[in-house]
Formats: C-alpha cells, structure tokens, sequence
C-alpha cells in the first residue's frame, strides 16, 4: 500500500490514538477532582499514607526511559543500530522497575488492609476509601498501559535488531515511543495528585 | 500522495538537556511538598506537572515539530478534557 | 475501453480464494458490504424485539410477556439499536464504501485497521448474544446502564457493558481511520472547500467518536471494577456521587446522538441537491453548522439531568447551552429546503425518503427544545414523550436517512436497481405507521405515562392499542422495503454508471467500483455541486451516459 510511505499520516494516526488514550483517562481525572472538591482534608490524609519517595522515584525512572525512548530514535536515525538496542533494552528495563516498584507499593498498602471494600476503608472515613479506590483503579490502568507500552518497546526492539526498522523506516519505533511518553505523561499527573496534595 | 518533509532530528543534547530540566522540576515539586502552602497546593503542584507535561509533548514527542494537524488537534483535545471537567462543576460546585 | 471487473468479480490472489477473499480483504467497499448485512441483521432483531414491545402495551396486563422478560427485552432493543445499529450504519457501511471514493483515492488510510474494526464489530455483537443466555440473562438497566441499580442487579451486566466497550473501540477505529485518511489521502486537486457534504459530515462525526467514546469505554469499565471489586465510587455509602456516573454517561452519550444523526444529515445533504439538479444552498454553512453541531453538542450532556438532582446552576447553564445546538441543525433543514426551492425535482425513492427525514427529524428537532428547556422537561421528564421525541430523531431521523442511502446507493454498490413501485409502497406504510405509532406517545408522555413501564392506568389503554396498530403498519413497511432490496438481487436489472444524474465522484466511476475505485484518474470540480454537465447532458437527451 503506497500509504506505508506516508509517515506523516502514519504519525497523525498514533496522536489521534493518543487523544482517545488522553480522554480515557480524563474521566478518571473527572472522578478526581469532583471528590477532590467533596473530600479535601481526607484527601491530603489519604496521600500522606502513600509514599512520595517511592512515588518520586518512580517519576524519575519514568522519565529517565522517555529520555533513551526518544534517544534511540536519534541513535537509529544515525543509523548506530546498538546504540539504539542498548537504548531501548534500558527503557524496556525501566518498565520492569516501575512495575517491581508499584507491586511492592500495592503489597505494603494491601497488607495494612487498604484495598478495595476492605475492613479499614469501608468503616473510615468516606473521602478515604474515594481516594484510594480512585488510586488503585488510576494506578492500576496506568500500570496496564505501563505493560502494554513495555510490549510495544519489545516489538520495536526485535524489529530493529532484524533490521526491520532502518534509519528511513522508523515509523513503528517513533510511535512505540509517542505511547511510552504518552505513559509518561499520565505518570506526571497522577505521581502530584496522588503523592503531593498535602 | 504528499511527500514527507523529513522530520526533525532531535540531537542526544536536547534531549539531555530537556531531561535534566524535567528531572529538576520534579525535584522542585517533591521538595515544595514538604511546605505547605495552604491553597496554593495543588495549583502550584498541577503548575509543575502541566510544565513538565509540556516538555514531554515539545521535544520528547515532536510537538514542536509537527504539523498544524496535530497542533491544533491536540490541542481541540485538552480544551474538550477541559470543559468535561469544568462543565462538571457547574454542578458539583453549586449544589 | 478493455473490460472492467468490478470488486466483487476481481481474481482474488493466491491463497485469498472463497470466503477467505471476504474475511481477510482489506478493500474499504468490501469491508462495507461485511457491515451492511451485520448492520442488516442487527437492525431486523432489535426491530422486531421493538415491536414485540408495543403488542406487550397494546393491552393492559400481561399481553405476550413477563415484566422481567419486558425489561431485558427494552434493554436489548436499545442496547442493539444504539450500539450496533444506529451509531455504525451511516459511518461503518456507507462511509467505509464512499468516503474514499468521494476523496478521489482508492482505500482508507489504514486498512487493515479498518478490518479490525470490523472484528471488532462482530465480536461485540457476539458478546452481547452470549450475554443473553449466560449468568442470569440479559441485564434490564436499560441502554444506559445507570448505577446503583446496574451495579446491583443479579444480571449479567458485565458482559453486555463489555461488548459495549468493544462496539466502542470499533466505532472510535473507524472515526481514527476516516481523519486520517481526509487528512493524508485527499485528491491532489480537491481542496477543504471541495469535499462533498457526506464526507464532510463523516469527518466531523469522526471527531466526535474519537474524542467522546473513550468517556463512555472507561464508564463502562468503571461499572465492571465496581462489580467485581466494590470499590464504591458511585455508591453513597462509601462516600460514592452515582450522579457523577450519570455526568459521565452523558458525557459520552449526548455527543453520541451526533455520532448517530450526523451522517444522516450528509446523507440528506447529498440526495437533496441531487434530485433537485441544483447546487445546494448554502455549502460552506452546511460544512461550519456540522463543526457547530460537533462541538456544541459536546457541551450540553446534563441536559439529560434536569430531574436527577444536580445543582439548579447545572439546569440553568445547561438548558441554555442546549438551545445552542437548535441553531447548526436547524441551518441545514433550511438549507435543504432552500435548494428545493424552485428547482426542478425530479421524484424518486431515495428522494421520498429524504423528504420524510426532513419532516420526521424537524419534528423531533422541536420536540427536543420542549425537553431541553428545563421547565417543560419536568413535566415530561422519563415519560413516553422522550420516548417519542428520541424516536422521531433517531429512527425518523438516522434511521430514514439511513433507508435513503440504502435507496441512493444501492445501484453504486451492487449495480442493480429495484423496484420503485414497491419502494415506494414501502416507504408510504413506514411513514404512515410511524406516525400512528409515535404520536400518539407525545400524548400519552404529556398525560403523564412513565416510561419503561411494564403496566399503565385504564386512560392510556386507546393510545398504548393506537401506537400497536401503527407499529405494525410501520414494522410491515420496513420489511416490506427490506425485502424489495434483496428482490432486486433476484431481478439483476443493471444499473447504469450514474442512474440519478449526481455530481461527486463515486457516480463516475463503473457500478459496482472497480477493486482501486478510479478507472481513470478522478476529475476533480471546482464546485463539489455542479451540475451544468449534468443537465446539458439531460437536455441533450443522453440521461446516465454521463461520463466524465
């Protein structure tokens, strides 16, 4: 199809994608600021229970792999294919620490019975168990996109390994990495509303 | 078929330099968490986000570089995200 | 000129031979065709379950079935209706087989994506049947799915919310591929201000399904968490709004009633000028009121509230806005009207249609004012008045829009003609019958007859045997236009290259297309409405040997 040489309709595509990904999103982000305005003060108890260092962390470390997202997409225009690979192995690496990080962070809250329809939240205070229901269901979508971005990194990295994404071809790299950031981008909101409001 | 303008290439410096910008600025909000500004909170937290956001979007993701297209798209985008939220208030607000 | 093997006759090649040329093409008109006979088949189930309805009212009591049968049975009729047939038919079937035929090019941007969506179309409908004989039937929410009560009840709400989901990203595929493919697969020659009406409709509608359905997939996701994991976000006792549910729905939902009437009004936009040989009045206004009609439309989702208990500044705000959005929709009936006006009409049955969706559609147009303005819509809030006005619009509307494409396009898409007689019987028994059968709702609604009732009060019982009798009138009526489309199959009258003397591109080229759609390279007008070739070639006596 004479299309496939068409990147910029390709690129118009991913960010249309990414607009329906920004709008999913924003209903929760609705929910948030509705019950942020109902639940004020339960809400700054709420996020001081989560722990901003861990949340900062994980901030970094997301920002980090959009950094080597974005710069192997030069190091692959440059035609240095390995830098390109070692790249994206690192981002795909900071995917997974993301990941190990959140899983601990649900463990530790899981085991001082913060979940869901748990003993403590349904008999403390409302806006609580808002918060954290509306944090386990944003974190927990974000963490689906983590995966599905981190899939989306595995597939440009074997591509470019067969050498099917080329420095003239790199469509499919640019918009695995538009995704990650995308990622990113949500993880910069959530990482303040969550952690930060005090 | 339109042909591509070749798109712009972003050198590893930028991208260096955007980093460290991005990863400073969430330095800077970590540690205002930790003065409390009363209702300033949150509004200066979203400040920094939607900074940084808009970091991400300029050079990470080319906006800068793009055409009108997705400009104006993107931004037809956060104006509807805006008033979904907004419009919901004119409920949620005057109850 | 060598012989042109249209679509459906190309070889297909190797290892793409049979059904598989079919369920593996990655063509946008045989992808069309796919969705017109699912479409078909969805509309035909959820009508008949409509009418099943109306004999249910026909009499007080118990009639032909149960109050819980009744209840799943309005859902179902709604849930297949809004989701599989009124939101994909304009867009999915004719959009995928003429868009890039009017654009001058010879697929969508992205085709394969387009085969997706299409099964993801399937799949959803699946679903939706296997939702209604797994753990505890079809849910009786009603389309809208509202908390608590779909979050409580024992049926299987879960399955059919996900379908819903599914039928979503489908529709949102399709609007993602249409930008895209306005945006990067245009003619050369053809500039904004040359695309032709539906496709303009098309892309406009496109935008809406991008930017709203993503509000309703992740709504319908939050039911399903809150059934699975009781987190409570909606639930007051757990410090939950269920109004913020009802926001969100609408946030999607009231948009949605664009997605659906939209395309119909490219529709009327293409057929209206068409028969009148005449180029329509007012394009660029056509063009800004479906853009209005885009973004007003997504401002005004509380309207569906006013009774629910949201802040009297909410009713306010929003009884204005909605009468924003009178003024796009009604630019366009006068810019049909208009075009009409002293041209020379030429009757035909897309025609007849068309005319019918003007008046239909103008009558739920103004009915909806009375419902948008919060005073009168408290007295007939959730009564069979809304039944009726979203009726007129969306089944006098979209949906006899739609039947005039079925009549416009048909000769293009599978170069036969039908039978204009019966069509026209047809679509006289439908009007008919739809009149009989929704009027007489406005009355019952302003008497004060709830809807999604099981029973009513002995003063409803003449207008309830009334809308039965125009029920079948209408349900007949259809069939019977159903039935004259497949008869043409058996007949093969042969349609010529232009049956109806129309200007934009897909009347230039063979009937059925080709596989790539351009023959020759497509001309492109100055004027996407011109018709002085046309009628030259009319009055030199030559009618549809028009050739470009």
């Amino acid at each position: 199809m004479e299309n496939k040489s068409d990147f910029t309709g390709i690129r118009i595509g991913m960010w249309l994608f990414l607009y329906t990904e920004i709008i999913l999103f924003g209903g929760l982000f609705v929910l948030y600021a509705v019950y942020l305005h109902m639940y004020p003060d339960d809400f700054v108890s709420g996020g001081k229970q989560l722990d901003r260092v861990i949340g900062a962390l994980n901030t970094v470390i997301l920002l980090i792999s959009s950094f080597t997202v974005a710069a192997s997409i030069t190091a692959i225009r440059k035609n240095s294919k390995k830098l390109s690979l070692g790249l994206l192995a690192f981002s795909f690496l900071c995917g997974v620490v993301f990941l190990v990080n959140k899983y601990f962070e649900w463990g530790y809250k899981f085991h001082h019975d913060i979940y869901p329809n748990s003993e403590t939240l349904t008999n403390g205070p409302p806006g609580e168990n808002i918060f954290f229901g509306l944090y386990y269901v944003i974190t927990g979508l974000h963490g689906l996109h983590v995966i599905i971005g981190m899939t989306l990194l595995a597939v440009s990295f074997i591509w470019v390994a067969k050498g099917k994404i080329e420095h003239n071809n790199f469509a499919m790299l640019e918009n695995s990495g538009l995704y990650w950031h995308l990622v990113d981008l949500i993880w910069i909101f959530v990482f303040p509303l969550f952690y930060l409001v005090l | 078929m339109q042909n591509d303008a070749p798109q712009h290439l972003m050198g590893y410096k930028t991208l260096a330099a955007v980093l460290a910008i991005l990863l400073m600025l969430t330095g800077i909000t970590v540690g205002v968490s930790y003065v409390d500004l009363g209702i300033m909170n949150v509004p200066l937290a979203l400040g920094i986000a939607s900074t940084k956001v808009t970091f991400v979007l300029l050079f990470f993701m080319h906006l800068k570089y793009e055409g009108k297209a997705i400009k104006v798209s993107f931004l037809c985008t956060i104006f509807f995200l805006a008033i979904m939220i907004s419009f919901t208030f004119w409920d949620v607000a005057f109850r | 000129m060598p012989a042109i093997h249209s679509f459906f006759d190309t070889p297909s090649p190797a290892g793409l031979t049979g059904v598989k040329a079919w369920l593996l093409t990655h063509d946008h008109k045989r992808l069309g065709i796919m969705y017109l006979w699912a479409v078909l088949f969805w509309f035909t189930v959820a009508l008949t379950v409509g009418f099943l309805l109306r004999i249910e009212l026909m009499t007080i009591g118990k009639t032909i079935m149960s109050a819980e049968i009744y209840n799943s049975a309005f859902t179902l009729h709604g849930v297949i209706m809004i989701f599989l047939f009124v939101i994909p038919a304009i867009p999915a079937i004719f959009g995928n087989f003429f868009l890039p035929i009017q654009l001058g090019t010879n697929d969508v941007f992205f085709p394969r994506l387009n085969l997706l969506s299409w099964y993801l179309y399937m799949f959803g409908g699946l679903l939706a049947i296997i939702s209604l004989f797994t753990a505890g039937g079809f849910p009786d929410t009603g389309w809208t799915f509202y908390v608590p009560f779909s979050v409580g009840t024992n049926n299987n709400v879960p399955l059919t919310v996900f379908a819903a989901f599914i039928l979503g990203m489908s529709s949102m595929l399709t609007g993602l591929n249409f930008i895209t493919t306005v945006h990067r697969m245009r003619h050369k020659a053809m500039g904004w201000m040359q695309i032709p009406l539906f496709t303009w409709s098309l892309y406009a509608t496109a935008w809406v399904q991008l930017l709203a359905t993503p509000v309703i997939s992740i709504t319908l996701l939050l039911v399903i968490f809150e059934r699975a994991f009781n987190i409570g976000l909606f639930d007051p006792d757990k410090g939950g709004d269920p109004l913020l549910y009802q926001h969100l729905f609408w946030m999607y939902s009231h948009p949605a009633v664009y997605v659906m009437i939209l395309p119909g009004m490219g529709v009327i936009s293409e057929i209206i000028p068409t028969f009148s040989r005449k180029a329509i009045f007012g394009y660029k206004a056509i063009v800004i009121s479906s853009l209005g009609i885009a973004v007003a439309g997504s401002l005004v989702w509380a309207h569906h509230m006013y009774t629910s208990g949201m802040s009297d500044t909410a009713v306010f705000v929003f009884s204005l806005l909605t009468f924003l959005v009178a003024i796009p929709t009604a630019v366009k009936v006068f810019s049909w009207v208009s075009t009409m006006y002293k041209a020379s009409i030429e009757m035909t049955p897309p025609l007849l249609y068309a005319l019918v969706f003007i008046y239909l559609f103008s009558v739920g147009g103004l009915t909806g004012l009375v419902l948008g303005a919060a005073g009168t819509d408290i007295h007939v809030h959730d009564t069979h008045f809304v039944v009726s006005h979203f009726h007129f619009t969306m089944f006098g509307g979209t949906g006899f829009a739609f039947f005039a494409a079925l009549h416009f396009w048909w000769p293009k898409m599978f170069g036969i003609m039908y039978n204009f007689k019966r069509a026209y019987i047809a679509a006289t028994l439908a009007t008919v019958g739809f009149m009989f059968h929704y009027v007489p709702m406005f009355i019952l609604g302003m008497q004060g007859m709830p809807r999604r009732y099981y029973d009513y009060l002995p003063q409803f019982a003449q207008g309830n045997a009334l809308a039965a009798a125009g029920g079948l009138l209408l349900f007949v009526g259809i069939m019977l236009m159903l039935i004259n489309l497949v008869l043409s199959f058996r007949k093969r009258e042969i349609s010529s290259i232009n049956p109806w003397g129309g200007v934009t591109l897909e009347w230039t080229v063979p009937s059925p297309p080709p596989l790539h759609n351009f023959v020759a390279e497509p001309n492109v007008k100055e004027y996407p409405y011109d018709f002085s070739e046309i009628l030259t070639a009319e009055n030199a006596g030559k009618k549809g040997q028009v050739t470009p």
